[in-house]
């Protein structure tokens, strides 16, 4: 079925949306990280949705097996380094959010701009 | 096989190598000498591939020795090696002359993860200018964002650490929706390779996926590139920036995603997709007056020096867009010009403003009144350098907008709409510049007596450092013959590729 | 020495004696010697180029070429000839003046003072000799850039602020108006070496033309063409010797010699003779002669009603342009000189009365010519020349812009000399009368003439001014060649 077969794609779209929103609305720091991982997220399952193939295996070339069907390696090779530039952004923004936190003493955005602002 | 094939590959390398050496080397001045070293010599490998590029044409290489679309492709042509050349060039010359106020903005106990972070970020940028491949791109542009996240952090300003989340948030969504992009191209060509990509483009039956990574890809790297109005990031990052760094990054970052942004757009979606020539131009004439014009205003009645310069970058950066969205060859030639151009300019008066900044408490434009008197040779370079900025003739900034405006010219009502804007903007930044050479040479320091006595020049490499990088913006003004060779056989070379 | 190096040297030679002047700062005799020697070496350099220009010859120098045939390059050719002579002549004259007014008036940063100078006087030769337009806009900005520091030289609130109206208008105009415009014609004819005959016959056509030239007039903001001029009047904080050489001088001389350049050499007088869409800059310059005649009648301040009489005078030579008739493009030449000789007389005269008495208001000149009779002298036979009486420089050039616009029958140009004749007398004739004749008022400060070198400077232009009646000739033989290619 149509749309079923496409179902991974709907997942993708509002996993992305969620993700998205969640950076966009929240002024905590930590929920903006956590949306922006989930916005990640939904780029893997599109990449690793993309390389399935119908009835495909892993492709691992075995002997005496010569007409095997195999799922398209490269998107996962690629994502395992997307999921590897991922997590550095979200350890990276974690770092971030400590120090700013030593700085302003709250992780709340408007806070933060009123502190600047008051400067 | 000698070392001189190796070049592509030693150009990122060589500082990608450096870079986990720094973090061995324990003294601030060591670890110094050591990144100066990479950073001089990726700048000399730059050099000589441009001028084997130039005499020879572009250089495919095959990374491991697996020729494509296989393995990953280094391939190197004229506008590739312009963005090198910038991205090298302006390292260096940061490096070199900003150690004295990199010392003032940095922990001694942290500089050598400073400078590994610089390196990276250098290996990062020189990586996207030179790869073919498709993927490759976004790896590289994560390195190095995120080396520059902890360039920007290390501001000495609490803010800088804010402005550096609001870059990190905005960076990520924009690689994030490139890496869409790739998805969805590969998942209709079947590859990553950019040029295989573009033999197989053609033939794909269900433009839709297409069409809607080229609208990811558009706007992931147009967040990446700051154009208006995505250039949120880019104010904050740039004046809370350690000085040196605003001056490398505002050099070269932005216009290496504009860089792959050409490339992606001229070698896969022109023509190829339907109707595509006229979206690309709808999409971007409109963006790139509007920065434009925003950016000049803001510039105008902005007080903060750095502030003030960044957004003169977002209206600069829609001179670059304004040419390119012309997708002809004068349109081309004059945006990459300007890219080189407006690099040496912007360059030139960060660093200026990175040693008035040593000397200086504050940026804001009263804080610099009367140190013409105090600082000449940095005032001196500080106008040179804006002077190049506005576009007066006989320095770089003239030698491209004098190309854009002609580009502009040849394209009839609409053209005659881009030269008044681009007038208009001119003259917004006579008045920006204006302000600070006056505010510079004429103002009365605020407090005379105190902080008057102690103002002296900046350093002599830092004063060096600057003078020759202005001295390039005059020399590149008077005999342009490189640059603007290179931008036309880049813009050749875009349009080549279009069927 | 090739002609080319000899550009190269006039060119250099000031830049050279800015440094010297800027390193001798410490010892202000040194540094003026040093200021009269580049000038007077300047002069020697510009003049030994006479003969061949006379003889027709062409010399070219070639500095670079950027993209596409465009050149940073330099030629001489008798328009600019005259410009670079009277530049640098009156550069020894205006220098000596300086020394005898700064050091009268205990002026601050000298030194800045001479450096601009040397560098202005750079830009103005450099205006003077360019071969094509870009080289001519180059040299056209640095001359603004570098007269900057010498408007606000006395560096308060308002003196500052009119600095600001002065920077402002030329540079915006220039880059908004002057730039656009050439580079439409570049575009258009793929060059912008000066031609003569012209470069845009067959590429421009109709109305375009008009709009062209209206780009090119009002871009010129330094021959302060209505609205254009507001910032001559503006420019007047400055102090008299920079009024004097570069505001009655090298600066809006620079204005009008691009516009009559622009006319001779990239229209072609033919050309914009045949095309009625640039029939308006007569108008144009007719009604900057009379408006600025009638508002220096209202000045009670002297250095503003000289400034509102060089906006009048400088659309003499834009008029004498625009009536396209060789006789009056000599007669445009010959103004340029004329008048520069008359102007730089009065400003040195304002200044020297100023250095003497500190008045600057029309009302205060009442019996001063007891007191300072040389001066008064001079001012007078100058202020006969602006009105165009002989035998004084300004008839002979007035002679010859009526003879051309006689030619044509050309009666707005007729009419209008005639008026702002009657205007101009109407502005100076009191002040002589007044200067001479009237009583002093009682308790004013008892002084005598300016320091000698200020005296001696004017002396020499007043006489200049009649000595270019008599001897005219070598100015009509070096301009006639214009007229020869032109027709």
């Amino acid at each position: 079925m149509e749309l079923f077969g496409l179902f991974n794609y709907w997942v993708f779209a509002l996993l992305l949306m969620v993700g998205f929103y969640a950076v966009i609305s929240r002024p905590n720091l930590i929920k903006k990280l956590l949306g922006l991982s989930i916005f990640q997220a939904a780029v893997f399952l599109l990449y690793i949705t993309m390389d399935k193939v119908e009835g495909g295996t892993a492709p691992i070339i075995q002997k005496g097996v010569d007409d095997a069907i195999y799922s398209n390696p490269l998107p996962q090779v690629l994502i395992l380094t997307a999921i590897v530039v991922g997590i550095s952004t979200l350890a990276l923004g974690l770092a971030l959010v400590v120090r700013i936190y030593e700085a302003y003493g709250t992780i709340e955005e408007d806070e933060i701009q009123q502190q600047d602002l008051n400067r | 096989m000698s070392l001189a094939t190796q070049l592509p590959a030693l150009q990122v390398a060589v500082p990608l190598l450096t870079a986990p050496l720094l973090v061995l080397l324990r003294g601030p001045g060591l670890a110094w000498a050591a990144a100066c070293a990479a950073s001089v010599m990726a700048f000399v490998i730059a050099i000589s591939l441009t001028a084997s590029v130039m005499t020879t044409g572009a250089i495919s290489y095959a990374m491991g020795g697996w020729p494509g679309p296989y393995g990953i492709v280094l391939e190197i042509d004229a506008l590739g090696t312009l963005v090198l050349l910038l991205v090298t060039g302006a390292s260096t010359a940061a490096l070199l002359s900003g150690r004295a106020s990199l010392g003032l903005d940095i922990d001694a106990g942290r500089q050598h993860l400073f400078y590994a972070a610089w390196l990276i970020v250098l290996a990062g940028l020189s990586g996207i200018a030179i790869t073919g491949d498709a993927f490759n791109v976004f790896v590289f542009m994560e390195i190095s964002s995120l080396a520059t996240y902890i360039l920007i952090a290390a501001g000495p300003d609490r803010r800088a650490l804010t402005a550096t989340f609001k870059y990190l948030i905005m960076g990520t969504i924009g690689a994030t929706f490139y890496l869409i992009g790739v998805g969805l191209v590969y998942m209709m060509t079947g590859t990553l390779n950019f040029a295989d990509m573009e033999s197989r483009i053609a033939d794909v039956s269900d433009q839709r996926p297409i069409l809607v990574a080229a609208g990811f890809i558009s706007v992931g790297l147009a967040l990446k590139a700051a154009v208006f109005p995505l250039h949120l990031w880019l104010p904050g990052a740039y004046t809370y920036a350690p000085h040196v760094v605003t001056a490398f990054l505002a050099a070269c970052s932005t216009k290496v995603a504009i860089y792959v942004l050409l490339r992606f757009d001229f070698f896969l979606f022109q023509d190829n997709l339907v109707g595509h020539t006229m979206q690309f131009a709808v999409f971007l004439v409109p963006l790139a007056i509007l920065g434009i014009l925003v950016g000049s205003a803001v510039a105008m009645v902005e007080s903060n020096l750095k502030r003030l310069l960044a957004f003169s970058s977002v209206a600069q950066i829609g001179y670059i867009l304004l040419g390119a969205s012309f997708a002809n060859e004068a349109g081309l030639t004059a945006a990459v010009a300007h890219m080189f151009n407006h690099a040496l300019a912007k360059g030139a008066l960060f660093l200026a403003v990175a040693a008035i900044a040593m000397r200086v408490n504050g940026l804001r434009l009263q804080d610099i009144a009367g140190i013409g008197r105090r600082m000449p040779l940095t005032t001196a370079a500080l106008a040179v350098a804006g002077a190049s900025l506005v576009g007066v003739p006989g320095t770089a900034g003239f030698v491209s907008k004098w190309l854009l405006l002609q580009a502009a010219f040849a394209q009839g009502a609409l053209g005659i709409a881009a030269v008044v804007v681009v007038i208009a903007s001119s003259l917004a930044a006579v008045f920006y510049v204006w302000r600070i050479v006056e505010c510079a040479y004429f103002g009365n320091a605020q407090a005379p007596g105190d902080a008057a006595a102690v103002v002296t020049e900046a350093p002599l490499p830092m004063l060096l450092g600057l003078w020759l990088v202005v001295i390039a913006n005059v020399y590149f003004g008077l005999a342009p013959e490189l640059p603007v060779s290179l931008a036309e056989s880049a813009a050749a070379d875009l349009l080549r590729h279009v069927p | 020495m090739s002609p080319a190096d000899t550009i190269l040297l006039a060119l250099v030679l000031p830049l050279c004696g800015a440094v010297l002047i800027g390193l001798c700062g410490r010892w202000p005799n040194l540094r003026e010697t040093i200021t009269l020697l580049t000038a007077t070496a300047l002069a020697a350099v510009v003049w030994s180029l006479t003969p061949l220009i006379m003889d027709g010859g062409r010399p070219r120098l070639h500095i670079t070429e950027l993209f596409g045939g465009l050149e940073i390059a330099f030629s001489v050719e008798p328009l600019g000839m005259l410009f670079a002579a009277l530049a640098a002549t009156l550069w020894i004259v205006n220098s000596v003046y300086s020394i005898g007014y700064m050091r009268g008036n205990k002026e601050k940063h000298q030194t800045r003072f001479y450096i601009c100078f040397a560098i202005a006087i750079a830009a103005a030769l450099g205006v003077a000799f360019a071969d094509n337009m870009l080289t001519l806009f180059l040299c056209y900005e640095i001359l603004t850039l570098s007269t900057y520091p010498l408007v606000s030289h006395k560096g308060d609130a308002a003196t500052v602020r009119s600095a600001r109206v002065y920077l402002g208008i030329l540079l915006g105009s220039s880059i908004g108006l002057l730039l656009p415009a050439i580079i439409w014609t570049y575009v258009a004819t793929g060059t912008l070496t000066f031609t003569p005959g012209g470069i845009i016959d067959g590429f421009i056509d109709g109305p375009a033309v008009g709009l062209l030239l209206a780009l090119y007039v009002f871009g010129v903001g330094k021959a302060a063409v209505m609205p254009m001029h507001r910032w001559l009047p503006a420019a007047m904080v400055a102090p008299t010797p920079v009024s004097a050489l570069l505001h009655a001088v090298a600066v809006v001389k620079a204005g009008v010699f691009t516009v009559t350049k622009v006319i001779i050499y990239i229209f072609g007088v033919d050309e914009l003779f045949a095309e009625p869409s640039g029939e308006w800059l007569l108008y144009a310059a007719a009604f900057t002669i009379i408006a600025a005649s009638v508002i220096a009648l209202r000045q009670q301040n002297l250095k503003r009603m000289l400034a509102y009489s060089t906006i009048g005078q400088l659309s003499y030579v834009i008029l004498a342009a625009a009536v396209l008739t060789p006789l009056s493009e000599v007669g445009a030449a010959i103004h340029i000189v004329a008048h520069a000789l008359g102007k730089i007389t009065l400003f040195f005269a304002a200044g020297a009365i100023y250095t003497a008495s500190k008045k600057t208001e029309l009302h205060q000149l009442a019996g001063i010519g007891a007191r300072m009779p040389w001066t008064m002298a001079a001012f007078t036979i100058a202020a006969l020349s602006m009105i165009g009486v002989p035998p004084t420089g300004g008839f002979v050039s007035k002679w010859f812009i009526l003879a051309g616009a006689f030619q044509t029958d050309n009666y707005v140009a007729i009419f209008t000399i005639i008026l702002s004749t009657v205007l101009n007398a109407a502005y100076f004739l009191p002040i002589i009368f007044a200067a001479w004749f009237a009583k002093e008022a009682p308790g004013g400060k008892d002084h005598g003439e300016a320091p000698w070198p200020a005296v001696l400077a004017l002396s020499i232009t007043a006489l200049g001014t009649l000595a270019f009646f008599f001897f005219n000739q070598p100015v009509l033989e070096l301009e006639s060649q214009l007229m020869a290619r032109i027709e």
